[in-house]
């Protein structure tokens, strides 16, 4: 997020595309939802009437996997009619000619086409979002869980960027993040470029520098991404795997290909707080210690650092996830001795840049936003208030990419995914109360294609798509567009995951788990 | 900003422009007791208990909707002061349950606390109580309206701080009562179960289903951390008993949401305590998982990896870390990757 959660009480407009923060993340949405009290405006674009589209000023109901022929087309009104911030674009980006070349081709008549919204909306929303001074852009999976999927962020920064909408308070563009530490596992090189603070393992500097950190030769070569791992695996080239605390059978794309991956390699280790899908396949499981049986630190969305503290003793004879990597690692002849998480954590400090201020006493009531490179710096709560990180904001002209699979003759429905509120991924099945009180998948449909298929709420049907074939109940609703089903995925009696397409973004390698074509037959009744 | 000052008990205080005689009063160290108020939500300064004497007021103040102005002469514990107070707490006593023997609030009650340091006793009216059916049927909050005070901060916080207004007042008079739409119970509501009501009642009316009679509340070990679910990046306290987390509730210090939070963070916690947990080891032989000590583990996956890695090279094993674990977890993953195997095959879900 270049902003802070602080400052989703200081906008006056919220546009929010492709995220339903009341339910995924909902003191986001709770933040939202209570700044329209006091007259906060709410544009939202969304294939589903999600709660904030009912509460909205302007609701785009765009067809799944149009985000850029609904942005283009806005910025296209912005620009024919002089709402873009002149001054901002003049001093603080670069590329406009391009960006004004490939928007001039997405009318509002053939935006309204491609997407499905009606041309007075897109006028609307257009101008509301330009002229409005504090306007603040929210996104989450719905931009990037496409093909396209860097294209549709770098889309929300170019209308930002028009508009002026970033580097100031209660403006900017706000990716509110899924996993409660997915924004410091990136921070932390938990990807296969990167070192601790996003240093390229392609660099050269910086892997002398980590070389002798770490007193070791380290490879310049860029490892596997996830849907490269499972396909190498599948291949045969990768040959082991450590799992630490994710499920990527029940959460990944196309999941009878990751299946296959898990079955073919030689050795698989799992460490995990429960039996998971993933786990069930593993040659060894490992029982790590749950977050409130450890200390640590987890980063935010708006990139705080905030402690993680032990409250109990690890369960059974389960142990902290760092404790078992390094006796492991130990084993192999390569120790790494740490007595507790602050050791770790200062090494984190010394490494990473942005992190360079930060240590347990400092963050031990508030937590830090980063970048905080020293001891005595403040933290950063709102990014790129001078300069962005290239300098410049660049914009880029965007065209359209059509989903990779889009429904046909034989798979007539389209299927999008996501989170409900009652449930965070699959731990929360774990919950007695949450799961009680949310036990089973309902796919919604709507009443249209409901009475075509001759079922009811609480009826149960079998989607099918090219990949494989899961079970669900329905809940019939007009919150759903005719020709669509909406899943969850925190269900393994329900494996959605085995629907989803296997295509992913070309540069994030982020699957396209919006849209994938589906068959919808109503079930045999049991 | 432009200051006022005024007199408190015959101690000086200045405070900017706009605050109330009751901020100013405890900024000057005063004791002033408070059931409706709230520092983050509307004041609708309808309990009373608040109230104070002002010099050259007609009748006694309410502080909390007071503002402070230049020059007034306030005093807080004046026998008309004290005396009012009292008689409010009478009121509501008498029609309250008298079971702080077994209320679950018990320790962390205003009106306990109140009627302590007041020493008023229930009787003092007598007169008609409610006896409203305890209502459990929501999964994770249960209402007893009967211990209700009607400061009406549940149903602003669900209207101010959620955004919601599930809840408000119904009915009239002595009959008042703080219910959903139409009075249904609210499992049957519009409510997310967020559990805002709960973090800021004063009393027992409202409580976590999954605490209630696991522990008094001065047993419980409260422990800051931070949510395990979506990253907003919720803060809260772990309720620790004997070794066991019985729940959540909320610390208002927490940066991003207060006391604030959603029915995940506040409810779902007790997976931590699910009895499938995988407590120990397990290594699978002839395709079945058999459990096994830490050292047979640890020493099977090291060699297991060092094997690969010498026949096939560093770049034939890849990890998956987590965005679930922490920064040092992660760390040491990624480091284990670089340095100990030798490859970059190492990714997490942020892309998937």
């Amino acid at each position: 997020m270049t902003n802070s959660f602080a400052d989703y009480l200081n906008t006056d407009l919220f546009f929010v595309i492709g995220s339903n923060p009341t339910e995924a993340h909902p003191m986001a949405g709770a933040k939202i939802m209570s700044s329209l009290l006091n007259g906060t405006k709410l544009i939202v674009a969304d294939p589903r009437r999600i709660e904030l589209a009912e509460k909205a000023d302007i609701w785009l109901q765009h067809r799944p996997g149009t985000d850029i022929p609904l942005l283009n087309g806005l910025m296209h009104i912005i620009i024919k009619e002089g709402l873009h911030d002149k001054k901002f674009i003049e001093e603080r980006t670069e590329g406009f000619e391009d960006l004004k070349a490939t928007v001039e081709t997405y009318t509002p008549k053939r935006v309204s086409e491609m997407t499905g919204v009606p041309e007075k909306l897109l006028y609307d929303a257009a101008r509301l979002y330009a002229t409005t001074a504090k306007a603040m852009l929210c996104y989450t999976l719905g931009i990037t869980e496409h093909i396209c999927g860097v294209d549709n962020v770098m889309s929300t920064a170019n209308i930002a960027m028009l508009t002026g909408h970033l580097g100031k308070e209660g403006c900017g563009v706000n990716p509110q993040r899924g996993q409660n530490n997915v924004q410091g596992a990136c921070d932390m090189g938990a990807l296969p470029g990167d070192y601790p603070g996003y240093q390229k393992v392609a660099n050269a500097e910086a892997q002398a520098k980590f070389e002798k950190a770490w007193g070791v030769k380290l490879s310049g070569k860029p490892g596997l991404t996830i849907p490269d791992m499972m396909d190498a695996a599948v291949e045969g080239t990768l040959k082991a795997m450590f799992v630490l605390g994710e499920d990527p059978v029940l959460t990944d794309p196309d999941a009878n290909h990751i299946k296959k991956a898990f079955n073919k390699m030689d050795f698989v280790v799992v460490q995990e707080l429960f039996m998971s899908e993933t786990a069930k396949l593993a040659d060894v499981i490992l029982p790590g210690a749950s977050f409130a049986e450890k200390d640590g630190t987890f980063t935010s969305s708006e990139r705080r650092v905030q402690r993680v503290r032990k409250a109990i003793e690890p369960i059974g004879d389960t142990r902290p996830d760092w404790w078992i990597i390094c006796e492991i690692s130990k084993r192999m002849g390569y120790p790494m001795e740490y007595a507790h998480p602050e050791q770790i954590f200062n090494e984190i400090a010394s490494l990473t840049p942005s992190y360079g201020g930060i240590n347990y006493e400092r963050i031990e009531y508030t937590g830090l936003q980063w970048p905080c490179p020293t001891a005595d710096h403040p933290g950063t709560p709102v990014l790129h208030t001078k300069s962005f990180a290239r300098g410049k904001g660049l914009f880029k002209g965007i065209e359209h990419t059509p989903p990779a699979e889009m429904p046909d003759e034989e798979y007539p429905y389209l299927l999008s995914t996501g989170r409900i509120l009652y449930h965070y991924n699959v731990t929360t099945r774990y919950s007695s109360a949450l799961d009680a009180h949310r036990p089973e998948e309902m796919a919604m449909i709507h009443p249209a294609d409901a009475a075509t298929l001759g079922v009811c709420t609480g009826d149960t049907v079998q989607v099918t798509s090219r990949r494989g074939s899961v079970q669900t109940k329905v809940n019939v609703t007009d919150k759903v567009l005719t020709g669509m089903i909406w899943m969850s995925f925190h269900y393994k009696e329900t494996p959605t995951n085995e629907l989803t397409v296997n295509a992913f973004d070309p540069v994030s390698k982020t699957g396209e788990y919006k849209v994938a074509a589906v068959r919808i037959e109503k079930a045999a009744q049991v | 900003m432009p200051t006022v000052t005024l007199t408190v008990d015959g101690k000086q205080v200045s405070v900017p422009k706009g605050t109330t005689v009751l901020e100013a009063a405890w900024k000057a160290g005063a004791f002033v007791p408070t059931l409706c108020h709230d520092p983050e939500l509307t004041k609708p300064g309808a309990c009373r208990i608040c109230v104070v004497e002002v010099k050259g007021a007609r009748n006694l103040v309410a502080s909390c909707v007071t503002d402070a102005v230049e020059g007034m002469v306030v005093e807080t514990a004046t026998p008309a002061v004290v005396e009012a107070r009292k008689t409010i707490l009478e009121l509501l006593l008498d029609n309250h349950p008298e079971d702080c023997l077994t209320c679950h609030q018990a320790g962390d009650c205003k009106l306990q606390d109140y009627a302590y340091f007041y020493n008023v006793k229930p009787g003092a009216f007598g007169g008609e109580a409610h006896k409203y059916d305890l209502e459990d049927d929501n999964l994770f909050i249960v209402r007893n309206m009967n211990k209700c005070i009607l400061c009406g901060k549940c149903l602003r916080a669900c209207e101010e701080k959620q955004g919601r207004a599930v809840i408000d007042f119904a009915y009239r008079g002595f009959k008042t009562k703080v219910t959903t739409a139409m009075d249904k119970p609210l499992a049957d509501s519009v409510c997310v179960s967020c559990g805002s009501c709960v973090a800021i009642c004063p009393t027992g009316a409202l409580t976590e289903k999954a605490m209630l009679g696991k522990a008094r509340k001065w047993e419980i070990e409260k422990v800051r951390t931070t949510c395990p679910f979506c990253g907003v990046g919720c803060n809260f306290d772990l309720n620790v008993h004997q070794g066991k987390v019985l729940g959540v509730t909320s610390n208002a210090a927490s940066p991003t949401n207060g006391r604030d939070m959603c029915v995940k963070g506040r409810f779902g916690v007790d997976y931590v305590h699910n009895p499938n947990r995988l407590t120990t080891p397990l290594i699978k032989k002839n395709g079945q998982f058999v459990e096994s000590s830490w050292e047979e583990a640890l020493d099977l996956v090291a060699s297991k990896l060092g094997e690969i890695k010498g026949k096939y090279g560093s770049d034939s094993i890849a990890a998956l870390s987590s965005a679930r674990c922490t920064n040092e977890d992660n760390f040491v993953m990624q480091k284990f990757m670089r340095a100990g195997i030798g490859t970059n095959n190492v990714d997490h879900c942020a892309r998937t």
